[in-house]
């Protein structure tokens, strides 16, 4: 029987959260195209892996397992996708969005001769959906290729529950390719705070924090709420603040519950990143400041005043 | 050292697009064009690796007669000849990458350079698809990168950091954003490009099937919201947050 398959992101201990927006996604298209739903751990000692998500339903979960995928490479983990992906007669192939989804799946699909379709948002069974030119246009997509791969944009899709039978794990040898390319290492950004894609609250800080010195400010208002730091293009090309929090259509893509920007302006690129957030509060010296246009609640202030008060009053609050 | 790069010609980023009233695409009549700003950094990288080790950079624009302005662009930058691969309507990233490998076998670079992404359709797929047609390497997402004779060692821009890579030469790299800031062509560049080399080829040339795999059945505006609500201080805000939005 045909299937959907699903390439499990995760740091080598635990699934990623979008792993599971991935898999409602996945769940729903399963049913539309009358599919079996298989998942995919690959890397190096990831049994723990396979093992949590067990409970989710899925009808078989894949576990290939070798020294050399212990770092993700798109050499390595494409062959390994495109292997099993033939095994199970896969038919639609994704991942959630992020550098790694995006990295890997267009080899998948060279290697499958399938068409791809990048972070779509929605699937009516027939058609994809995904957004273009920074979110500004909404694009319905076919793919006439037997195979479709597609990377997942978490935002468009809810944490699956647990539910369905338990899962079995089914181990598959995949020998290891040739390569081109080696990993020699990460320089991880180290943080206690979670994940811009995966917080409730989003407080970002972009120019008009004029140093890095100021995210001091977005941190303490955060962290009342166990939120992620964000930032803007500026900020980053600046160098106050790690790449990997960029929030924006080159960045990550955001829908956090609450999302406070500060000291941004509201660039096309910025809002494709934030846009979707349920509450978005906006915080701007500059009245004529275009983030006030998507903003719920505006507020033209000195950032510097109204960041700490803001972070006082809510102290009370929550 | 030969490196093949590539400029796309888009839409200027920071305008407001539209959409055709009945869905068939983007309305361009009024719109301006530049190089997509992900080749743009793509270009001057490799000019800078040329600075350093010698040898030729070559632009590749594929597109309508139009997308030479974008090549000449490239050109005017420092790049040393362009190829021009004249296809008009839609493409999907499975054909430019198709068009790609025949240029890339016909020219045999020791690097291919591209933007990460272009930022009208935001695929994010050519650079990683010729590298599994050629059956090369790749490093995506660059933000570093130091070229020795065989190899290349390369920074990634990735969730959660930088990762450090290497690949093998000739091979294919992708750039983000924070790999250089491209310079800005002067008048006697721009005057000096137009003189350069600019070969015309057909896909037909290359033996390239243009049919799309992927193909956009229409588009649609997105949801707009409703914002534009302003508060007078913090305290409204707490309020307004607590008992109408209710996220605190």
């Amino acid at each position: 029987m045909s299937s959907v398959l699903i390439v499990v992101e995760h740091n080598k201990q635990k699934l990623k959260m979008a792993t599971l927006k991935a898999l409602t996604f996945a769940r729903q298209a399963a049913k539309k195209l009358n599919t079996q739903l298989n998942l995919l751990v690959i890397g190096h000692e990831v049994e723990a892996v396979a093992k949590q998500l067990q409970p989710y339903g899925a009808n078989t979960i894949y576990l290939v397992e070798d020294p050399a995928y212990k770092n993700y490479t798109a050499e390595t983990w494409g062959h390994v996708t495109a292997e099993v992906a033939k095994q199970c007669d896969a038919v639609l192939i994704g991942i959630n969005t992020g550098t790694t989804g995006r990295d890997l799946m267009p080899r998948v699909a060279a290697k499958l001769n399938a068409g791809m379709v990048t972070d779509l948002i929605d699937f009516d069974g027939d058609l994809f959906v995904r957004e273009m030119w920074a979110g500004n246009a909404r694009a319905f997509i076919e793919v006439t290729t037997p195979i479709t791969v597609a990377s997942i944009q978490g935002t468009a899709f809810g944490v699956a529950e647990p539910g369905g039978t338990e899962s079995s794990i089914t181990r598959l040898e995949i020998p290891v390719p040739k390569t081109k390319t080696r990993f020699l290492e990460i320089r991880e950004t180290k943080s206690d705070r979670p994940d811009p894609t995966e917080a409730r609250v989003v407080v970002s800080g972009g120019r008009g924090m004029k140093g890095p010195e100021n995210f001091k400010l977005i941190e303490d208002l955060t962290d009342l709420f166990n939120g992620a730091v964000g930032a803007s293009r500026a900020a980053v090309d600046s160098g106050w603040i790690s790449n990997d929090l960029q929030v924006g259509q080159t960045g990550k893509t955001v829908a956090p519950d609450l999302y406070i920007a500060a000291g941004i302006s509201g660039a096309i690129q910025h809002l494709a990143g934030m846009k979707n957030s349920k509450v978005i509060v906006a915080i701007n010296k500059d009245e004529e400041a275009p983030i006030f246009q998507v903003s719920d609640y505006g507020l033209v202030a000195d950032l510097f005043k109204v960041v700490p008060e803001l972070t006082e009053a809510l102290r009370k609050e929550i | 050292m030969k490196i093949l790069v590539t400029a796309k010609r888009v839409t200027d980023p920071d305008m407001k697009i539209k959409i055709k009233e009945d869905g068939s695409g983007i309305d361009l009549s009024s719109m301006s064009f530049k190089v997509n700003p992900f080749d743009e950094i793509a270009i001057e990288e490799a000019l800078r690796i040329r600075k350093d080790k010698g040898g030729e950079v070559v632009v590749v624009g594929i597109g309508s007669d139009k997308a030479q302005t974008e090549i000449r662009y490239g050109l005017s930058m420092g790049a040393d000849r362009g190829i021009h691969v004249q296809v008009d309507g839609y493409m999907d990233s499975e054909v430019i990458a198709q068009i790609l490998k025949s240029i890339v076998e016909k020219e045999q670079p020791d690097l291919v350079f591209l933007g990460k992404q272009a930022v009208d359709d935001d695929n994010n797929q050519v650079a990683q698809l010729l590298a599994e047609y050629l059956g090369w390497g790749q490093a995506c997402f660059a933000s570093k990168i130091e070229v020795n004779e065989s190899k290349a060692i390369v920074e990634r821009e990735v969730d959660g950091g930088i990762e450090i890579m290497e690949i093998d030469l000739p091979g294919i790299v992708s750039a983000d954003l924070r790999l250089n800031e491209p310079r800005y062509p002067a008048l006697p560049a721009i005057m000096k490009a137009k003189k350069k080399e600019l070969q015309t080829l057909k896909p037909g040339d290359l033996g390239v099937d243009i049919t799309p795999k992927v193909i956009v059945k229409r588009m649609a505006e997105p949801a707009q919201r409703k914002g534009g609500r302003m508060v007078a201080d913090v305290p409204e805000l707490v309020r307004l947050l607590k008992e109408e939005a209710k996220v605190i």
